[in-house]
Order: C-alpha cells, then sequence, then structure tokens
C-alpha cells in the first residue's frame, strides 16, 4: 500500500535520512522503533508532505506522493496523528472532530461521530468541551477521532504514546489494534518499543538515519539484541 | 437551534435593527456633531470586524489595516470626483481595489509569522501613505478636497450591518471554519487537509475588501481626504478595538468600536489630559479583562435572555472570570 524506496532527507548540511526503504502492506500494523532522533518523524513528515526529500520514492497506491502537495495527501486517503496530538484547543470536542472531515466531499458526518462516539465514548460526553481542558488521554483520543472521521486507507501515527500514563498507553494502543482489527492499515512511530512491537505486524528499526533490522514483531521482539537497545531487559 | 427558529431570528433582528436606526434617528439628528460620532462609530465597526476576521479569526497580525482604509478611500474619492461615479459603485470601486491590493500583498507575506507578518503590513500600510502623499493628482500631501458629501448614516449604518452580517457568516461557514483551524494550529490544520496559505490570504483579501469600504465611506462623509488620516496610528487604533473588544469575537469588535469611538469623544472636556485619561481607561480594562470584552465568545439572544439566571449565580469574578450574558459560541 505504501512503499517508500531510497528515501534521503537532509536537514540543511544533516543528513537526517540516510537511503531509507520500507513498505507497508495493506491490513497490517507497521512500526517504525527506534531512539530519539533515529529519524522516526522525519520519515513521518516525508510522507505527509511536509520535507521535500532530496532524492528517493514515496508511493501510495500506485500514486507518486512527492508530487501531492501536503493538503492534498489527506485527501488521497493518508491520516496522520500529530506528535504532541495537535489537537485544536479553543474548538470543542465536535468542532474538533467536524474538522477532522474537512476535506470530504460528503457532508453526513452523523453516522461516523457515532462511530467515534462509540469507540471513545469519553469524548461523547465531552462533545461540547473544549478541546484545551481535556487530559492527555482524551486528548489523544480525540487527536485518534479527529483522524479517523477522514475514513483513512492509511493511519499514520506519531509517538501515540507520548506524556501518557502506562495505564493509558496500554488504553490507547488496544485501541490502535482494534481499528487496525476493523481493516484500517496503520503505520505507527514510536519509541516505546515495547508496546509498538506487542500489537503491530512488521517492525522496521531505525537508528541515526538508517535501517538496522527489520522483521516480524514477534520475532524482534525476542530478538536479544533489540531486547537489550530498546526493550531494557 | 432548530431551523425554523433560526428563520424566525431574521426578521426579528431585521426590526430590532430597524428600530435602533430610527431610534437612533431621532434622538440624534438634530445635533450633526452626534450624528457624526454615530457615523464614526459605524465606519469603525466595519474596519474593526474586518481586521478581526485577520487577527482574531485567522490568527495573523496584521497592523496595516489603515493602509487598506486608504487604498479604497482614494480610490472611491477618485472615483467620485473625477469620474463622477455614481456614490455606491464608487464605493465599490475602492472595497475591490483594496481588496486587489490585499492579495498582491498577501500571497508573499502571509508566508510570515507573527512579528514578521506585523513589521510587514506596518511597512505596506507606510508605503500607501506614501505613494498617496506623491500623487499630485489627488492633492499630495495637502489632501483631496472636494469629495461629495453623499455619505450618512443610513448608509454607514447598512454597511457596517452588511459587514457584520458577511463575516460572521464567513467565519461559520465551511472556509471560515478553516480558518479557525488555521489560527488554532496551522501543523494540524495542514495535516487536516486544510490549505492554510489559501485561507490566509482569503482572510486577508476579505478583510482589506471591508477596510476599503470603510475608507470610501469615510472619505465621503468628511468630505475630505488627508494622507494623516491613514497612518500607522489608525491602524493601532483598530488593532486596539479589537483586543478591547476580545480577539475572535464579532459582538465584540462591534461593542468595542461603538465604546472606544463614543469614549474618545466623551472625554474631550479632559483637553491635553484627554489621551492620558483615554489610556486609562484601555489600562483598565486591559487590567480586568485581559481576554477582551467578549474574550472570543459572542453576544447572543440566549445569552442576553438568560442574564437573570446568570446573575443569581453571580460571583465576585477572579481576574478574567465572570462572562455575563455571553455564551459559548
Amino acid at each position: 500500500m505504501l512503499e517508500v524506496k531510497d528515501l534521503n532527507v537532509f536537514y540543511g548540511g544533516i543528513h537526517a535520512l540516510k537511503g531509507i526503504t520500507f513498505s507497508v502492506r495493506e491490513g497490517q500494523v507497521v512500526t517504525l522503533i527506534g531512539a530519539n532522533g533515529a529519524g522516526k518523524s522525519t520519515t513521518l513528515r516525508a510522507i505527509s508532505g511536509l520535507v521535500k526529500p532530496r532524492s528517493g520514492e514515496i508511493t501510495f497506491m500506485g500514486q507518486n506522493l512527492l508530487q501531492v502537495p501536503a493538503h492534498k495527501i489527506v485527501s488521497l486517503g493518508v491520516s496522520h496523528v500529530p506528535e504532541g496530538r495537535r489537537i485544536f484547543a479553543n474548538l470543542t470536542v465536535l468542532e474538533n472532530l467536524e474538522m477532522g472531515a474537512y476535506t470530504r466531499k460528503d457532508k453526513n458526518l452523523d453516522e461516523d461521530l457515532k462511530r467515534v462516539f462509540k469507540r471513545f465514548p469519553r469524548l461523547e460526553e465531552r462533545r461540547r468541551q473544549v478541546g484545551g481542558t481535556l487530559s492527555g488521554g482524551e486528548q489523544q483520543m480525540l487527536a485518534i477521532g479527529r483522524a479517523l472521521m477522514l475514513k483513512p486507507k492509511l493511519l499514520v501515527m506519531d509517538e501515540p504514546s507520548m506524556g501518557l500514563a502506562p495505564l493509558l498507553v496500554r488504553e490507547i494502543f488496544s485501541i490502535i489494534k482494534e481499528i487496525n482489527e476493523q481493516g484500517t492499515t496503520i503505520l505507527l512511530v514510536e519509541q516505546n518499543a515495547h508496546m509498538a512491537l506487542s500489537i503491530a505486524d512488521y517492525a522496521y528499526v531505525l537508528e541515526t538515519g538508517r535501517i538496522v533490522t527489520e522483521g516480524p514483531a514477534e520475532e524482534l521482539a525476542k530478538s536479544e539484541s533489540i531486547r537489550k537497545a530498546y526493550l531494557g531487559h | 437551534m432548530t431551523r425554523t427558529k433560526s428563520l424566525l431570528k431574521v426578521p426579528v433582528v431585521m426590526v430590532a435593527l430597524a428600530l435602533l436606526y430610527l431610534g437612533l434617528i431621532a434622538g440624534f439628528s438634530h445635533n450633526p456633531y452626534y450624528m457624526q460620532i454615530l457615523n464614526m462609530a459605524a465606519i469603525n465597526t466595519i474596519m474593526a470586524v474586518s481586521l478581526n476576521l485577520i487577527n482574531g479569526f485567522t490568527g495573523q497580525f496584521s497592523i496595516g489595516h489603515a493602509g487598506f482604509m486608504g487604498v479604497g478611500a482614494y480610490v472611491a474619492a477618485v472615483c467620485s470626483v473625477f469620474y463622477k461615479i455614481p456614490y455606491l459603485v464608487a464605493l465599490l470601486c475602492g472595497a475591490l481595489a483594496a481588496a486587489v491590493v490585499g492579495l498582491v500583498v498577501g500571497i508573499p507575506t502571509l508566508r510570515l509569522k507573527g512579528d514578521y507578518l506585523a513589521i510587514a503590513t506596518l511597512g505596506f500600510a507606510e508605503i500607501i501613505r506614501v505613494i498617496i502623499v506623491n500623487i499630485q493628482k489627488v492633492g499630495g500631501p495637502r489632501g483631496f478636497l472636494g469629495i461629495p458629501p453623499y455619505t450618512n448614516l443610513l448608509w454607514t449604518y447598512l454597511f457596517a450591518v452588511g459587514t457584520v452580517v458577511v463575516i460572521s457568516n464567513f467565519v461559520n461557514s465551511s472556509p471560515g471554519r478553516a480558518c479557525l483551524a488555521v489560527r488554532e494550529d496551522e501543523v494540524a490544520a495542514e495535516s487536516m487537509g486544510v490549505n492554510a496559505t489559501k485561507y490566509k490570504v482569503i482572510a486577508f483579501v476579505m478583510g482589506a475588501f471591508f477596510a476599503g469600504l470603510g475608507g470610501g465611506l469615510l472619505v465621503h462623509l468628511l468630505s475630505i481626504a488627508h494622507p494623516t488620516m491613514f497612518t500607522f496610528l489608525k491602524s493601532v487604533d483598530f488593532l486596539i478595538m479589537i483586543v478591547v473588544g476580545g480577539q475572535g469575537s464579532i459582538t465584540g469588535s462591534v461593542t468595542a468600536a461603538s465604546f472606544i469611538t463614543v469614549i474618545s469623544e466623551a472625554l474631550r472636556k479632559f483637553e491635553v489630559w484627554r489621551m492620558l485619561a483615554y489610556s486609562l481607561v484601555l489600562i483598565m480594562i486591559m487590567l480586568t479583562r485581559p481576554q477582551g470584552l467578549l474574550g472570543g465568545k459572542e453576544l447572543t439572544w440566549e445569552g442576553i435572555v438568560n442574564v437573570p439566571g446568570r446573575l443569581r449565580r453571580f460571583r465576585l469574578p477572579k481576574v478574567g472570570g465572570g462572562r455575563v450574558g455571553t455564551t459559548g459560541h
């Protein structure tokens, strides 16, 4: 579904991505794990058109994404849950969700709102509350709900566990798994390798701009070197 | 709000506005000074509401609103005086010219953010002023005299109402939502598929259009246009109005524009102390309501009807608390 080939990104003189290649197959949860500064977020920024790579290819369902402006990539069915959630703090929960469906041509949002509220009952209780007053976990739910309003083919998530309590992280990840089981392909970028590997089908490990290991998530979770470097036991 | 209820609201509001207009005429038409203040309040309302669209709703910091006003003013005046174009068409020409200038200025400058955009818009307004000063045909630094005094309260009032209707409808429309999203978080808006630059430019051009309209009304009211009417300080006046009224609140802008117009006249009896007293009033407002009188909320019928209930629950507000007579949007 998504193919990234030999992607090179520079920030000024800094070579942030040194020729990475990976692919996401339809129906999978694929995760990119790695430490701070490994190039995880840069990869996502390149996919969503926010940075222009110097060379390489990104194709989504046969279409070259490098020639599509950032705001149009969304309407191809790639929805983004940005790092740090980035909800609209002064808009209500309902308005945030409506904003998520912004590029949709049909305006029958009721059904999708119901779907999102069924998955996140907490958001329904707080539909009239402004986004900034939600707790961290609720904001993350809102960010995911907002992305789902687009009925995406591919859901790209950047550090959904960031700043959340362990219990909430578990809840968010089980929701991500559920979303996937209902047919949305997911590309997940995480520092929390343990959680990411527990729900992913396939994983890539990034280190300073290169993919150093890849494989089925289950195998990586068992591999000795990965356990030492990222899982801490 | 049900559909029938909002349909009913339109004639009710129209009757209320007509009654207000007749009341103003009955109460003040005997005194040209009061009429002048009312006219200025209406023109300032147009200016404040249109600036609020750019600054309050789209989150761009423009301080060159007087520049657009100047463009509209001089183009409308030239149309009336040299080409004898009918009044309303001349106003429209002025507004369109300001909109075109807004487009030309907006496309390159709206890539800038915050302080940089402010400086660019300030520079633009100064350029407009200097250009006007150097065109002898329109009087240059002496000012442009002999503009027919077509503007009266009916026109300023109608245009002020029209501006409020158009801009509040825009804000509540789908492109208006996109503008709000850009204000809240540009990156998040882009990731929702909102073309941020496009909506910034749309808001900027619309704001410029109504500023140009305000300029045209003003010079046909005073029957003179002068470069000193469109200086940086004039832009600051409009900025003060939207900050006092609450950025992102249309009713706030209307309230503050009228309030500030009236208060700056009322303080004339302090003579040389006038500007000091004016500053004191502004400081007091900012100390007690740092988010502006309405602070991003709108004054609504429901809110006004609920005032007694709210007053009963009213406690002494903390700084920045208390919102009597307002409800969320």
